[in-house]
């Protein structure tokens, strides 16, 4: 636990700018990465990411100096060159934007990795240490890089800031943010220079092919948990600055560990958590919802069939043994059990001994699962000339789904009928 | 085609609008007076999308030029406003009814600013015109389609502009609603506000609308309900398929001609 202390302590110089430079990285491409997310430009982000590297080489070998200033400069210059291919080739041809941007992506990449292997072969010692682009440095930031890194954090906040409504606007309704006279070609210039400069400072903690993870990953984990995008933003800025921290902290007790990936690997695995277990929106929930949905689905039949069958004798109280349900509609004798004993458990079936019988409650319910089964057969004939022998399967998922409120239209719009297309009586309570 | 209107609320002149080289209006001529409930009637794939979108300049025009209140459209953006159809956005969006009601104010509160105190009495008016009171709070995924339908009203009525174009407003909304929106746009008109609906039942046009304007990819009448809503002008709207026109545009895309020689743009009005 020593080494915990030492971390956070941050009394070591090294570790002060590892942990700072990560997080700024991080929470400011996950505050950019959700904007590009909810514009559904992810793989626009991608593209930049991979055709930064030319641009950084470039300048590179105009300038024969690691500086900042001119990679940063080279990679701007190739970042937006590669949009700008992206945008013509869709726009000129009959190439889709996605398989533009994979043209873009590849090309640019494999112009990147050229010039990186002439450079490395030239002997050139300033160059040892370029290669950091393709996977990152986090762990070797320096004080210098980290005056940048916030210089370029609190552009972007600013940004994000003063143009949140417009992005956000531009995000749901381009078309109308036009109509309204906002300058959308200038909104959008912005955001995407808001998204080169974000992968420009980015690719030196997690490098050109790791980019894509931090700045759009966060965004995709949030948008689990919230359907705010105040909340949103703030949600993917704490995941990026969380996956930051651990990054750091992890490449710190093992220092073979390379601080990049490991970022990625942490916030991968906050985004499989919020796609599992979010409430809501998460895999988790819905599978569970759906297991409630064929539970009511078997639960009803079953008060149906038991309705049903006594309609001719209208003595819906009789007790009847499994086998005689079964005759009447198709269920395994387990799965019937089951669902009878959970019927007993609420309430709407009485148990004697090896027979079943509707109690008040589930005699109402069976009666309004068959008739609303009626009522939307009748209307599918009536208002939708639909044939009679076309509607019982429809009518069959629709008695379990329709709301009080519809059923109430329903009868309403039918003006409360007494027999559906199959001449059968429709039960009113 | 029709009488002379001296100050029309909307001019199309020579309106040609197409997709990939391939025509889609032809030519379409027309005015509209102000203050008129005025329906755009016409089968689907008429085109009547394409119109408002290109009168708003959301399209390149092949020829041609727009004109609201006598001015090219940038100039009086903020009298114009626009109900776009239901469907052309993602409503999976992380927004709430007020926050998408509040998009009605950005064109008058312009760059960098928040909605201020003002702008959501503005707006929670006119969520309770439209009747949607109850569901400010709620998350614009979870609504229904006549929901939907009744935000994207309420939000272009918060833009409190002079001339409204609405796409298919009633499309999923109940007869009851449908019925009370009528007579908020009636009285809308009282108030020498122009509305433009794109409409589908053809049943209720001659009971809703003032003027109407008949489009099957050109122009087939534009006027008073009375005189130009016709059997015959109907007729010529639904009947008959425009196979050699759809035919002679397939062509001009197979043969990458122009639309047009020589292009008449916008004319400048200083
Ligand atoms: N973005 C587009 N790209 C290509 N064709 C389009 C596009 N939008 C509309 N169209 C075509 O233009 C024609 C008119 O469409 P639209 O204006 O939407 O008709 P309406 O609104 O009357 O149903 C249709 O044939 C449609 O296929
Ligand atoms: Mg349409």
């Amino acid at each position: 636990m020593n080494s915990l202390l030492d971390f956070f302590s941050f009394a070591d110089p090294n570790i002060r700018f590892v942990v700072i430079g990560s997080v700024l990285l991080t929470a400011s491409s996950a505050i950019v990465g959700t904007f590009t997310f909810l514009h559904k430009k992810s793989l626009v982000g991608d593209a930049i990411a991979h055709a930064v590297l030319p641009g950084i080489c470039l300048g590179f070998m105009l300038s024969g100096t690691k500086n900042p200033a001119y990679l940063i400069a080279g990679a701007f210059v190739t970042g937006w060159i590669s949009l700008i291919g992206v945008e013509y080739i869709t726009r000129h041809t009959r190439i889709k934007e996605d398989t533009a941007i994979g043209l873009v992506l590849s090309v640019f990449f494999g112009i990147g990795i050229l010039m990186l292997t002439v450079i490395q072969k030239s002997g050139n010692a300033a160059q040892s240490g370029l290669d950091h682009f393709l996977f990152g440095k986090a762990a070797a930031l320096v004080g210098q890089d980290l005056f940048v890194f916030g210089t370029v954090a609190v552009l972007l906040l600013i940004a994000v800031f003063l143009l949140f409504k417009e992005f956000a606007l531009l995000a749901f309704d381009k078309d109308y943010a036009k109509a309204i006279g906002l300058p959308v070609r200038g909104i959008e210039l912005t955001l995407t220079s808001l998204i080169v400069l974000a992968v420009v400072i980015g690719i030196q903690a997690v490098g050109v092919v790791l980019m894509a993870a931090i700045l759009i990953t966060p965004a995709a984990a949030a948008r689990f948990w919230t359907n705010k995008i105040s909340v949103m933003i703030t949600l993917a800025s704490i995941f990026g600055a969380f996956s930051g921290l651990s990054g750091a902290y992890i490449s710190y007790i093992a220092p073979a560990m390379p601080t990049g990936p490991w970022i990625v690997i942490v916030i991968s695995t906050v985004a499989f958590i919020s796609f599992f277990f979010a409430p809501k929106r998460g895999v988790i929930n819905r599978l569970l919802r759906q297991r409630n949905i064929r539970r009511t689905i078997n639960d009803e039949n079953v008060l149906k069939t038991l309705y049903q069958l006594s309609e001719e004798s209208r003595n819906f109280f009789i007790q009847r043994s499994a086998e005689e349900i079964i005759r009447r509609r198709k269920f395994s004798l387990e799965t019937l059990g089951k669902i009878l004993k959970r019927l007993e458990r609420q309430g709407y079936v009485e148990r004697t001994g090896k027979h079943w019988s509707l109690t008040e409650e589930g005699k109402n319910r069976g009666q309004r699962v068959v008739r609303i089964h009626r009522l939307w057969e009748l209307y599918l004939t009536t208002h939708l000339n639909i044939a009679p022998d076309h509607v019982h399967d429809d009518a069959d998922t629709i008695e379990h789904l329709l709301t009080p409120e519809l059923e109430a239209e329903l009868e309403k719009l039918l003006n409360y009928p007494k027999v559906d297309p199959h001449k059968s009586e429709i039960p009113y309570s | 085609m029709n009488e002379e209107i001296i100050t029309p609320a909307l001019e199309v002149h020579d309106l040609t609008v197409a997709f990939d080289r391939k025509p889609v209006l032809w030519n379409i001529d027309l005015k509209l007076p102000e203050g008129k409930l005025v329906g755009i009637i016409g089968p689907n794939g008429a085109g009547k999308s394409t119109l408002i979108k290109a009168v708003m300049g959301l399209l390149p025009l092949s020829s041609g030029y727009v004109k609201l209140f006598d001015h090219p459209i940038d100039e009086v953006r903020k009298k114009i406003s626009y109900v776009p159809q239901r469907e052309s956005v993602d409503w999976d969006f992380p927004a709430s009814v007020l926050d998408v009601v509040l998009m009605g104010r950005y064109g008058k509160l312009g760059l960098f600013r928040r909605p201020r105190k003002a702008d959501y009495d503005v707006a929670l008016d006119c969520l309770k015109k439209v009747g949607m009171e109850a569901y400010i709070n709620r998350q614009i995924s979870q609504l229904s389609g006549g929901q939907q339908q009744r935000t994207f009203l309420a939000r272009a009525l918060a833009q409190q502009a002079d001339i409204y174009f609405m796409d298919e407003p009633f499309a999923g909304v109940d007869a009851a609603t449908e019925k009370a929106i009528i007579s908020l746009l009636r009285t809308m008109t009282e108030a020498k506000k122009t509305v433009i609906v794109v409409h589908h039942d053809l049943q209720s046009v001659t009971q809703y609308f003032d003027w109407v304007l008949l489009l099957n990819t050109r122009l087939i009448a534009c006027g008073p309900t009375a005189t130009t809503f016709t059997q015959q002008n109907l007729q010529e709207t639904y009947g008959g398929k425009l196979t050699l026109l759809s035919d002679v545009g397939d062509l001009i895309r197979r043969e990458h001609f122009p639309n047009r020689e020589g292009v008449i743009k916008q004319p400048k009005t200083i």
